[in-house]
């Protein structure tokens, strides 16, 4: 680290040898402290990896920042979804940023492969909602700056069903059959691949969560599907699935799920915020409400937060904290956040001031009722074989019992070596 | 040479010469600095870095390429240097990277070096005290020594440095919650911290201790305007290569076979580092049985698919450019055109329309519902028509190019070759099987092999359109009938989420290279002698 200040420093001489060949004598170099002065005086960068959506609203947190110390701060474009493997690769050969944004579930991977520092907001944890700091935290200490959440609600066709949806799924299929709408329900199974995230909430109504929790909330490593919680919803899947009622299917993606809902082919569908203008943009008035709750318990969907990391090899750390705690943790930089790429505030002076819009207000309520999805690096390992096995019960290819006993055993297997 | 003979003209080379205007000698000038610049600039950046082999490597081809080329001699290697140069720096560099990942645990967990390994288990285990209050904070200097001053609840100034813990200091002055002021120290205003990386490195290292009992912890910052009282729980000791964990008294030592610590009980901490296995990767691939029973299955079907796609669709291409080379069809160039259309699509585009298009509901695919009077088939949840489907969405993608190909090497057949076959009585047939079918298969069978080859690491469709589904039920590995080695790579390597083991991905890439190479010198021998038979 001291070697990239030395060699600077060199270069900085150097290039100022070249320049004053005139005969003045050159300035020391860099690193004499600058005379104690207010004058921002500029050092160094800050490179920040974000996305598309949200380059801009860095940017203008970026610009108070810059005027007011003097360090530039440089956003890189990325794709969401390289972000995690390239900052995991990049890291430790010091050729990551300084931060970058991601989402919470990343959190355990990043921690045992020692890219990430932890984050100290100095008191200031009150000030965000529950979910988004429980979420970025990992036994015990905070590593992300949480700015957004998002979970998955119940949208409604407000035409088609002009009431509040009821309480329990069954009731709700009920009241879908009185409307002349083909299909009762749609939800994105994913083709054949299968979708635990979007399904979740229906499997927390049963008391079977992934992972065991402890009492604080925080995910214990060992898997919370098993038992008769678990079967109880396997069965549930198979009753519902291809083979029984037939109100859930594996032949609907996430585009054809949509496409029937926007169709108006059914009065209720399991969304994310990220679909609404999609609903919107087809003509339909939407309503979000809570997830009914299929198993008698509360309907809990996987809240995922997105937040910022600080890199555990930064060489300005101290520099990038400054810019997180004090320039991101900001009504304005919030709120820009938000109009740049709208998902729900984590900052809860930022979610009040958002909530009078219905649709907000309705996903703010569902991820209040939420979990945070587990951040421990074992949960990137349960997805394929959930998937896989909730498809094939819905599509009535396996018998609930026994693909929801292979899946325990390949978790077992996967998990435990 | 002699001294009384005049030694025959020689001319220079434009490279060299100074006469005329010179331009020729001042170019090379240019181009070389430029080379060497750019050389310097790599080195300089892996010396920042602690790049060694890069460093050296990047020195050495500057250093050969001044040699080469201000050298008279050498001509060969003037030509050749910057061929070599490529094919070091992409080809061989890759290869030997690839062998030496394979040969480590390089993975989840096992992400970098053991310093960084030990930076980040630091980091983890040291946390704020609970319910300890956050403190505005001013740095302050004492000579070379760098202190904290904060004002704690009763406004009173508390000042300490490292080897001094925090104490009330008499005299402060203070401003509303800063401290502008402190006997025998300098303050450090936040304008000049942000301007000097050194003076924030120090910053963040230091830790002023809360009193003289260690137990207490000490106060530290992030950010440089507030401080809080944190405590670690782990000691590093580089001499004894330990980590001790203060709590529990539990000692961890390094394990330079694992690459983890490990403590006597056989528990480990959170983060380790990268290690040498040895060919560990290499047998693991062979004898886990998560892995051997579907390697064995996938490397047939990948063998399979590879084979299938590439003759099935040779022979349409061949069959439809037969078709077309006949003379009395007519609108025979819309039709070549409209033939060559899938071969314009992006292939990843095509897989995911096809998977939208093969979706077993009638209602939503559009194949069951036309050509299946919509009857329900299961094209991508099937083992076997899953298979089916991936070979034909690859046929509907491939043929076209095969049909290009034909098309164009039947061309160049001459006519009289024809003519003479049809005087001599044979039969069209005859004529296509002894005449016109080994002309075209000389042409045609290099990019028959590269085609197979190509096809052998065929990730996009694969991936794109079944996701290697419908998933093994034997096996604990989430691999399925429709992956090939390339995509059950990519899923071992864990890009995609999950935990990632490049270690073992490296070895199975090695493997497949292998394979990919041993067939394609086969193949290539083959094909010497089909051209030795005619």
């Amino acid at each position: 680290m001291r070697k990239t200040t030395l060699s600077v420093a060199a270069v900085a001489t150097m290039a100022l040898l070249a320049s004053c060949s005139g005969g003045t004598e050159p300035e020391p170099a860099a690193s004499e402290p600058a005379a104690a002065s207010s004058a921002p005086a500029a050092s160094g960068s800050l490179v920040v990896w974000v996305d598309e959506n949200r380059q801009p609203a860095v940017e203008a947190a970026a610009e108070d920042f810059t005027a007011e110390t003097g360090v530039e701060v440089e956003t890189v474009v990325k794709n969401f979804e390289d972000i995690r493997a390239d900052f995991l690769a990049q890291v430790p050969t010091g050729e990551g940023p300084d931060i970058t944004i991601g989402a919470h579930d990343w959190l355990g991977s990043l921690i045992v492969n020692g890219v990430v520092d932890t984050i100290d907001l100095g008191g200031r944890e009150s000030e965000f909602e529950d979910v988004a700091i429980e979420a970025m935290t990992y036994d015990g200490q905070l590593y992300g700056l949480p700015y957004a959440l998002e979970s998955v609600a119940l949208v409604r066709n407000t035409e088609l069903a002009p009431e509040p949806a009821p309480a329990t799924f069954d009731e709700m299929v009920a009241a879908a059959g009185e409307t002349d709408a083909k299909l009762p329900f749609v939800i994105n199974t994913a083709g054949a691949d299968g979708d635990a995230y979007t399904y979740y909430a229906f499997q927390t109504s049963f008391g079977a969560p992934v992972f065991v929790q402890n009492e604080d909330g925080s995910y214990t490593t060992e898997i919370g599907m098993g038992g008769d919680e678990g079967y109880a919803y396997a069965d549930w899947l198979a009753e519902q699935g291809q083979a029984g009622e037939g109100v859930l299917s594996t032949d609907w993606t996430y585009d054809i799920a949509n496409q029937e809902f926007s169709d108006g082919n059914a009065p209720y569908t399991v969304a994310g915020p990220w679909a609404i203008s999609t609903f919107t943009d087809a003509g339909v008035d939407v309503a979000v409400d809570p997830i009914p709750s299929a198993g008698g318990e509360t309907a809990a969907p996987f809240v995922g937060v997105q937040g910022f990391y600080l890199s555990a090899q930064s060489e300005n750390k101290l520099v990038a904290t400054q810019f997180l705690t004090n320039y991101i943790t900001t009504d304005e930089a919030m709120q820009a956040l938000y109009d740049a790429d709208p998902r729900l505030p984590a900052f809860s002076t930022t979610a009040e001031a958002v909530a009078s819009d219905p649709i907000v207000a309705g996903f703010l309520a569902s991820a209040q009722q939420g979990t945070p999805m587990p951040s421990i690096p074992e949960m990137g390992d349960v997805w394929d074989h959930w998937n896989a096995a909730e498809a094939s019960i819905i599509s009535g290819q396996a018998k609930p019992k026994a693909a929801w006993d292979k899946m325990l055993a390949d978790l077992d297997t996967t998990l435990n070596g | 040479m002699s001294t009384d003979t005049t030694p025959p003209p020689v001319r220079e080379s434009h490279a060299r010469t100074w006469e005329g205007t010179g331009w020729g000698f001042a170019a090379k000038l240019v181009l070389m600095a430029a080379v060497n610049a750019l050389g310097i600039y790599v080195a300089w950046s892996a010396w920042t870095v602690d790049q060694w082999g890069v460093l050296v490597g990047s020195l050495a081809l500057v250093v050969v390429a001044d040699v080469v080329y201000f050298s008279r001699r050498r001509l060969a290697g003037k030509y050749i240097y910057p061929g070599l140069v490529f094919l070091l720096v992409f080809q061989v560099f890759t290869m030997a990277y690839t062998v030496y990942v394979a040969t480590t645990n390089y993975g989840t967990g096992h992400n970098s070096t053991q310093e960084q390994a030990v930076d980040a288990l630091l980091i983890q285990n040291e946390r704020p005290v609970e319910d300890a209050p956050t403190y505005p904070l001013t740095i302050v200097r004492s000579g070379e020594d760098v202190g904290f001053a904060v004002v704690d609840e009763s406004g009173q100034v508390l000042v300490g440095t490292a080897a001094e813990p925090m104490e009330a200091a008499a005299g402060a002055t203070t401003d509303g919650d800063r401290v502008t002021g402190v006997p025998g120290y300098d303050v450090v205003d936040l304008g000049t911290l942000l301007a000097d990386p050194a003076l924030q490195e120090e910053v963040l290292a230091l830790r002023v201790p809360a009193s003289q009992d260690a137990d207490d912890g000490s106060y530290r910052t992030r950010e440089g305007t507030r401080a809080t009282v944190y405590s670690s729980s782990l000691d590093w000791d580089p001499d004894a290569q330990t980590m001790t964990d203060s709590t529990t008294g539990t000692v961890y030592s390094a394990d330079g076979e694992t690459g983890q610590f490990v403590a006597a009980d056989g528990s480990t901490l959170t983060v380790g580092w990268r290690v040498g296995v040895g060919l560990e990767n290499f047998t693991t691939a062979f004898t886990n049985p998560n892995y051997a029973g579907p390697f064995w299955k996938i490397t047939a079907w990948t063998f399979a698919f590879a084979f299938l796609t590439v003759a099935s669709s040779f022979l349409l291409g061949l069959a439809i450019a037969l078709l077309f080379d006949d003379k009395r069809l007519r609108g025979r160039r819309v039709m070549r055109t409209l033939f060559i259309l899938p071969y314009a699509f992006p292939a990843f585009l095509s897989a995911l329309l096809w998977q939208g298009m093969l979706n077993a509901n009638p209602d939503y695919g559009i194949v069951n519902s036309l050509f299946f009077f919509g009857a329900r088939i299961e094209w991508l949840t099937d083992p076997w028509l899953a298979k089916l489907a991936i070979l034909g969405v690859n046929l509907w993608l491939t043929f076209p190019y095969f049909f290009l190909v034909c098309t164009g090497a039947m061309q160049s057949l001459p006519n009289e070759l024809e003519e003479a076959a049809r005087i001599d009585g044979a039969s069209r047939w005859r004529h296509f099987r002894a005449i016109q079918l080994p002309l075209l298969l000389i042409s045609t069978t290099p990019l028959l092999i590269a085609s197979f080859a190509f096809n052998f690491n065929n990730f996009v469709i694969v991936y794109m359109l079944t996701g290697g589904g419908p998933r093994f039920t034997d096996t604990s590995a989430p691999l399925g009938h429709t992956d090939i080695l390339i995509t059950m790579i990519y899923q071992i390597s864990g890009v995609q989420g999950g935990s990632a083991d490049y270690g073992l991905a490296s070895a199975l890439s090695i493997i497949v290279f292998l394979v990919v190479g041993a067939v394609s010198a086969f193949a290539f021998r083959r094909t010497r002698k089909l051209e030795e038979v005619l």
